[in-house]
Parts: C-alpha cells; structure tokens; sequence
C-alpha cells in the first residue's frame, strides 16, 4: 500500500482480497487475504494450517473461480485427498477439471547427499509449471519449513525462500504458506520475516478437557482486521469462524412486539410483550416453571404460524412434550406440523464451540422466528467462555431478528447469581422468578428486571401453574408487605369479613334510624290528636258562649219589652 | 536437451552406471556440475556409465515427476538403490561415497 502513494485516504485504493470462502474468517479479515501477496498462517501441529489451507484452495476454485495449486512438504497428494474428503472436498475432481494441482515434494534427508554448491530452481519450476497447468490464481505451499530438516545450509535456503516470496509476489498469486509454530517465535525457522503481509496465527488449546481452537490475525498489512482471538471449528461441514460480532452490532432492529404465551405476563410489559428479535432471560430457581414459561412461549410462537427452535439440554423432547401437557400445552401438534423443532443434547456432549455451531447450523437451516434455550446454565466451563459462547449466541439471533428466549437456572434464592450476573448485561428482558416461603408453604413469585425500550410493572406478581396455563394473582402490598399463597387468601379473607361487618354496622344504624324516625312520628301524631281535641272542645266553649250571649240578650230583650209594658 | 555419453559395455552388465543429471538452464553451477561430473566418472567409471543431463527449464514436468528440488541434482538410477547428490559435484570425494564408488580403487577390469 505504501509503495503506491495515494493522495489521501478517502481516494486510497482498498486493498484488493481474495475471499477465503470460509465463514467468518472473511468477516474478520473484512473481505479475505490480501490479493497477491503471501500470508503465513502459523500454528503448532494439529492446530488444522494444512486443512484451512486447503479449503482456501477448494473454495476458490469452486466458489471465485480462481484455481490453486497446493505444494505439499509433507502429506502425500493421495493422503491429502483422503484426509480432506471427510469435509466434502471433491480433490480428485477438482484436479480432473483442472482447478487443482496438488505437487507433493518429497523431501528425504537420509537421500540426499551434498557436494558442492546448489540452489531451489526446480522448486521455481515445479511451481511455475503447476501454475501454467491450471492457471492458477492462489497457492499453498505446505508446509516450507520441512525443507529446512532436509538441507542444512540454512544461508542457502534462506536466500532462497526470500527470493521464493519475492517471486510468488511477482506473480500476482495469493499464496498460504503454512508453518509450525515455534518457541517464542511466529515459526519454528522464522519465516515470518519473509512472509509479512499478512500473518494468521491459529491456536489449539485444551481446557477442562475440552479443546478450543483460536485463530487470530497478528497483522495484516494495508488493512485494518479483527483482533481478537476467534474461536473456530472444523467439523464435517468444514471450517468456520466464529467473529464474536461480525455484524458489529449493527442489528436491524423491529418494533414489532411478540406475545409472552402468558397473557397476564403480557400485561406486565408497558407494549404486551417482547420486542421481536431481542434477547430475553428467564432466571429462577429449581422448580419455578422455566420449562412452562418456554414453553408457553413456544406454544405462542408456533400459533402464530411461525417456527421456533427449542434447545432443550436437560430434558428429551418427548419427556418435554409429556410435562407440558400437563401444564395444558399442546407441543406435539406443532412438532408435527413441522413449526417446532427440538435440537436435545447433553451439555456435557462437546464442547462450547461444539455446541454454537450446532445451534448456528440449526438455526441457519431452520430459520426460526424464535429460539428457546433451556438452560443455559447447563453449559459447564470457564465463565468467561460461556459468557462469550452466549453472546455470540445471542448476536447470530439479533442478526437475523430472531427472539431468543433462555432460561438460567439460579442456584441461591438470590437472583443475581454469579451465572445472572454474567450474561444479563447481554439481555435486552430479564424476569426473574423466585419462591417467596412463608407459612409453611413455597409460592411462586415472579418479577420483571429490565425491559429495554419499554415501560414495565415494578410489581412482584404471584403466579400459579395452572392446567389452563400460567395465571397471575392480584398483588397484594399493604402493611403487611407481599403476601403470597394462603397468607394472602387468609389475608384476602380477613378483609371481606371486615367489610361485611362494616356494612352490616351500616345497615344497623340505618334501621335504628328508621325505627326512631317512626317513634317521633308517632308522637307527632300524638300531640297533634291532642291538639285537634283541644281545638274542637274550644270552639265548642265558644259556640256555647256565643249562644248564651244570643239568649242573654234575647232574655233581656224579653225583660225589656215585659218591662217597658209594665212600666 | 538431454545428451548421452552412451558406453561401450552392456547395460545389464553388473556394475554399470545410470546417471541423471538435472539442471536448470545453463548456470555456471550446471556448466561445472557438468564437467566435474564427466572428469570424475571418465577417472572412476571410464567405460561403465551412461550420463543424461535433464533440463527442468526444458521438461519442467520432470522436476516434479522425479522430484527434483535442488539443482545440480545428480540421481543414481543404476545400480539400485537410487541415490541423489545435490550440488555441483565439486567435492569429489562426496560425490564417490554418494554414488557408493570406492575411491582409489581402480576401475573394475
């Protein structure tokens, strides 16, 4: 890049790369090896150089195009082919149709006797033939460092291998040389100050048992690269890398919102249910009905019509379909409709990576909508690894908008266990379950700790598993705090009778009243009978009085008249 | 570009040399193989060996058919086992102990 001296960087010609073709090593490489250059892909035996190599070359000529030669130190062509033909490697084909030329160069110290002075050229030849034989765009030479144990004038060979570089670089072919890693260098011969380009360094490493390859870019000339180590896997389907974050997190996110299976959990979350394409923890003790909530939510996902994935790695899928019907799910319909589909294995089957790129595999053959892992907590090792196992996990579902349901197992009553701890910060939902006990009894409690992107009950909820599904009790939060179980029906009960006691007191006081009201009126009625008499017996004085007054002065009208005749 | 110094004896006869010489393109290192080769097999072999010099820039399939790697490569095919020196056959001595021919010893009859 610096020989060509581009005025600034934003018109700086990027790199041109040759696709390796395998999975994620092209993401980390951000596009492949530098195009036309030698790479040194560096590791200690059995670490999978010759393997990786060669499905460079495969890929190629039979994804790019570009055909190969593979020049071999060590394996013979025939063993080589055998040895890739597990992966699908169609070697022989490949040579048939000219893609492929693989040279074997036999190299047998105890034969070869020195006199005088020498040089490589037939390597230059045997190599420039098998280009001109195929035309081909990429090599790998396998491993170069063997011809150091057959020669031992090193000033010899080393002249040559710098002019070997030179000349493969002259070229314009992108070459793979492989080397065995040595003692506090790169390669066991230091080849790495030839091959500088660009240098991949693959580890193998056993832990607990189980064995991790890592690779990673050293450095890469002209290019910027990944620089973690990356787990990798060679299983039957080839080679892949695993980048921790090929996307980058750069997900397409959707609002879109997908139904807990628990109508009231749904109730608890401010937009009635998760959103689609995020992460959700289910963490709680043994026995709170993580299964059923997976299940629940399965059962949701696949009413809906779309698929789902469900990992069990504790329980085999025909024990899962059982249990849950119990709880009222129906997951076997599913199965056979072809919505569900369980993937069961032991945790302890294979290792971490073992396991990711299964669930890889599955769910890019699958492409479900929803995924549900039960439980991660199964996966045994170093924290670190399953920390980084989960969130890979999690990123290869938000790359592809799928939700991701796992459920953990808690191992003290506390809810931020280590194990929580570790991996929450990857979720985007965590619901913690836990048992409240009192009164003699364990009752199931659930709580919502973190939504992300959306408002949330705060509230601890009881919930039953019931035959009809999961159901949530009314809180109870008074005085008295949370009370779940028979403490809340007693206290439930305690409170109705207070309130009828409270209306019969009512009821009471209204009747006394009543009953008062009526007295009064019947006094009422009384005094005014009594008035009414008193009334009528004074206008009868009155009429009397009246009258008399009529016959006084009749009478004495009477005298008058008697007396004035007399008078 | 392969030129036979063809002798006089019968090939089948015990004790007779099959010699390859490999080179790429007329170097100072081939041109002295070349001749060191002819000066040591007239003085220890006079009579009893065949010499072809194989050109790789010529038939560069040989190069991997036989698997060359160094030039000069020198390949006893005759008598068996086969034998290989690299170099340009400037160190006499090697060359002899690596075509398993006594030095000293004169010529076989």
């Amino acid at each position: 890049m610096k020989e060509q001296k581009a005025p600034g960087p934003e018109d700086k010609p990027a790199l041109e790369k040759a696709p390796t073709g395998i999975k994620g090593l092209d993401d980390v490489t951000l596009g492949g090896l530098p195009q036309g250059r030698p790479t040194l892909l560096c590791g200690s035996a059995g670490c999978g150089k010759t393997l990786i190599a060669m499905t460079f070359l495969v890929n190629g000529a039979v994804d790019y195009g570009d055909a190969g030669v593979f020049m071999s130190f060590e394996e013979r062509s025939e063993d080589l082919a055998a040895n890739v033909a597990s992966l699908g490697y169609d070697i022989e084909g490949l040579i048939a149709d000219k893609k492929l030329v693989i040279d074997h160069v036999r190299i047998e110290p105890s034969e070869i006797e020195v006199s005088g002075e020498f040089d490589f050229e037939p390597l230059f030849v045997r190599l420039a033939y098998a280009i001109e034989q195929v035309g081909a765009k990429r090599v790998v030479l396998d491993t170069i460092e063997a011809l150091f144990s057959g020669f031992t004038d090193q000033a010899i060979l080393r002249a040559e291998l710098r002019r070997l570089f030179g000349w493969l670089k002259d070229r314009g072919v992108t070459a793979v040389i492989t080397g065995e890693r040595g003692d506090g260098q790169l390669t066991r011969y230091a080849i790495e100050e030839y091959v500088s380009d660009c240098v991949i360094l693959l580890d193998n490493r056993v832990h607990d048992q189980v064995t991790t390859r890592r690779l990673r870019i050293v450095k890469y000339r002209g290019s910027s690269h990944g620089t973690n180590e990356y787990p990798f896997l060679i299983d039957a389907r080839g080679v892949s890398v695993m980048p921790i974050t090929s996307a980058g997190l750069q997900h397409r996110i959707s609002s879109d919102i997908v139904p807990t299976g628990v109508a009231d959990l749904d109730a608890m979350l401010g937009k009635g249910g998760f959103y689609r394409g995020s992460s959700i923890l289910l963490s709680g003790l043994a026995g709170t009905g993580k299964s059923t909530f997976s299940a629940w939510f399965a059962n949701a996902v696949c009413e809906r019509g779309e698929r789902c994935l469900y990992f069990a790695f504790e329980e085999s899928p025909d024990q899962i379909i059982r249990n849950m019907r119990s709880a009222g799910i129906d997951l076997e319909k599913h199965v056979r409709s072809g919505l569900l589909m369980f993937e069961s294995a032991r945790p302890s089957l294979y290792g971490l990576e073992m396991h990711l790129t299964r669930m890889h595999r599955d769910i890019a053959e699958f492409q479900p909508a929803a995924v549900v892992v039960d439980p991660i907590s199964a996966f045994r090792g170093v924290q670190s690894e399953i920390h980084s196992t989960l969130l890979r996990l999690a990123d290869i579902c938000k790359e592809r908008g799928i939700t991701a349901f796992f459920t953990s197992l808690s191992l003290a009553s506390d809810h931020t266990t280590e194990a929580d701890r570790g991996v929450s910060s990857l979720m985007d939902v965590w619901i913690s379950l836990t048992d409240v006990e009192a009164s003699g009894e364990r009752n199931r409690v659930m709580f919502v700790l973190k939504v992300r992107g959306m408002s949330h009950s705060n509230q601890m909820r009881e919930y039953l598993l019931t035959s009809d599904g999961i159901k949530l009790a009314a809180p109870y939060i008074g005085s008295e705090g949370v009370l779940t179980g028979a403490a809340r029906q007693a206290q439930e009960a305690r409170e109705r009778d207070a309130a009828t006691a409270r209306s019969q007191a009512t009821e009471r006081r209204l009747r006394e009243l009543g009953r008062r009201r009526a007295s009064i009126e019947r006094q009422i009625a009384e005094l005014r009978a009594g008035l009414e008499a008193e009334e009528s017996e004074t206008e009868m004085l009155t009429n009397q009085e009246v009258g008399r007054e009529q016959v006084l002065l009749a009478d004495r009208a009477a005298m008058a008249a008697k007396r004035g005749a007399a008078e | 570009m392969s030129d036979k110094h063809q002798a006089t004896f019968d090939p089948a006869k015990p004790g007779y040399y099959n010699l390859r010489l490999y080179v790429a393109g007329q170097t100072p290192k081939s041109v002295a193989a070349i001749s060191n080769l002819k000066s040591i097999c007239e003085e220890h072999l006079a009579g009893m060996y065949t010499i072809e010099v194989i050109d790789l820039l010529v038939k560069p399939q040989l190069a991997a058919g036989d698997q060359i790697l160094a030039v000069p490569t020198l390949v006893r095919r005759l008598p068996p086992p086969i034998k290989r020196i690299i170099g340009n056959l400037s160190n006499t001595e090697r060359v002899l102990v690596g075509l398993d021919i006594q030095s000293g010893e004169p010529p076989a009859s």
